[in-house]
């Protein structure tokens, strides 16, 4: 299956990568690892484990019972684990709408790995970010690019900087927290 | 092949501070390198010691096959005279010259006669497209303008390497990049390698390749670097 471009679709599955969690647990999750996106609902958490168990990435782990109703936990499947392991090792194309993706793939690499899997991505995410960045210039030196051209290759660059800012900053603290741990 | 410039174990202090900690790379003839790094990782130090400003400690510094960091005080000037050309933030140009007898400076001290080193000077400024300020002084034109007239200083001996350190530091946006365009297309005609210092991503963005320095060393997560 693909789950290409869906965000929340895999750092659900990140979330379960340490264990069986119901739908309330992953909604709270999400909402604290991530407080920059937008809460998840609960019809969207529910829709998502129920697509992610149709296309065979989670199953049922029984029913557990806290303070409130029953509910049905949620684990990963092998093929789950792939998916995420896949969607962990992909540069995303360097694009602005790609912030957000960034942002989740981190967070969620430090989750379910170690800080050398966060290293390892913010390393390659950068070196795609610089080439970008590289091919742009490049087109805004070329004397054929029109007016409009230039501006639209200086909207990318400066999105393209500002995450080639924060990827060195998360590559700087990531390195850091290794060295002292 | 040997490459334009190298430089092998280079170590250089100031005082207790250790700027480079054995630095190692080659850079080919006609490349546009950006070496990039946050502030104080030696990215500075690095160009000072690869345009031969500055002697190593230790380690070596070579160009063309031939040691740099061997050589007098003199043949290392000569060097800088002939071969380099060097291009810093800001001020460096004469106050006192017009932006013509300040591009024609340095055919001067290497001897060139008045009127022939006029005529390089006035054609450099006019490739820079600031021809029209050839008799104006430094205090009567913008940063961006000072710094084209210091390219076209750093590059009327036609030297091999130029080295510009922060060369758009002190310039906004739009009168930076025309300094780096200028910069990149006149490399590619002339044939000159450029040694790009940089903490800009965007100012990297203009090289062929980034080397990465950090506290003083290559960074083992950088771009593209040559070892």
């Amino acid at each position: 299956m693909s789950l290409s471009g869906s965000v929340t679709a895999h750092v659900v599955l990140g979330l379960l990568a340490s264990g069986a969690r119901h739908g309330y647990e992953i909604k709270r999750e999400h909402d604290e690892r991530l407080p920059q996106a937008k809460p998840l609902a609960f019809g969207q958490v529910y829709a998502t484990l129920a697509r992610l168990a149709r296309d065979g990435l989670v199953e049922s782990a029984g029913e557990v019972k806290g303070g409130g109703p029953t509910a049905t936990a949620y684990e990963l499947t092998d093929d789950g684990r792939v998916a995420l392991e896949r969607w962990l090792g992909d540069v995303e194309p360097p694009a602005p709408q790609s912030t957000s993706m960034l942002l989740a793939k981190v967070v969620v690499a430090l989750l379910v790995a170690d800080g050398d899997r966060a290293q390892k991505f913010l390393v390659a995410q950068r070196h795609a970010h610089t080439a970008r960045l590289r091919e742009l210039t490049a087109a805004k030196l070329d004397p054929d690019a029109s007016l409009g051209d230039v501006i639209a290759a200086d909207f990318a660059i400066a999105h393209l900087d500002a995450d080639l800012r924060w990827l060195q900053a998360s590559l700087d603290r990531v390195t850091e927290r290794k060295v002292v741990s | 092949m040997t490459a334009l410039l190298s430089a092998r174990g280079v170590v250089k202090s100031y005082g207790r501070i250790q700027a480079l900690r054995g630095v190692t790379l080659a850079i080919e003839a006609g490349e546009i390198v950006a070496v990039t790094g946050p502030s104080g990782c030696g990215k500075s130090t690095l160009l000072h010691c690869l345009s031969a400003i500055l002697r190593p400690d230790a380690g070596e510094t070579s160009y063309r096959g031939e040691r740099l960091d061997e050589r007098s005080e003199a043949e290392r000037s000569k060097l800088r005279r002939s071969e380099f050309g060097v291009l810093f933030q800001f001020g460096q140009l004469v106050a006192e010259l017009t932006a013509a007898e300040n591009v024609a400076l340095p055919l001067l001290l290497a001897g060139t006669k008045r009127s022939e080193a006029r005529t390089a000077a006035l054609a450099w400024l006019e490739r820079l497209g600031v021809a029209e300020l050839a008799d104006s002084t430094p205090g009567e034109m913008s940063g961006g303008e000072q710094q084209r007239t210091a390219l076209a200083r750093a590059l009327v001996t036609e030297p091999r390497v130029l080295f510009a350190d922060e060369p758009t530091g002190a310039l906004d946006t739009l009168a930076g990049e025309q300094v780096l365009g200028h910069i990149v297309r006149l490399a590619r005609e002339q044939e000159t390698t450029v040694v790009l210092v940089t903490h800009d991503a965007r100012v990297a963005g203009y090289a062929d390749r980034e080397i990465a320095l950090r506290d003083g060393t290559l960074d083992p997560t950088g771009l593209g670097i040559a070892v």
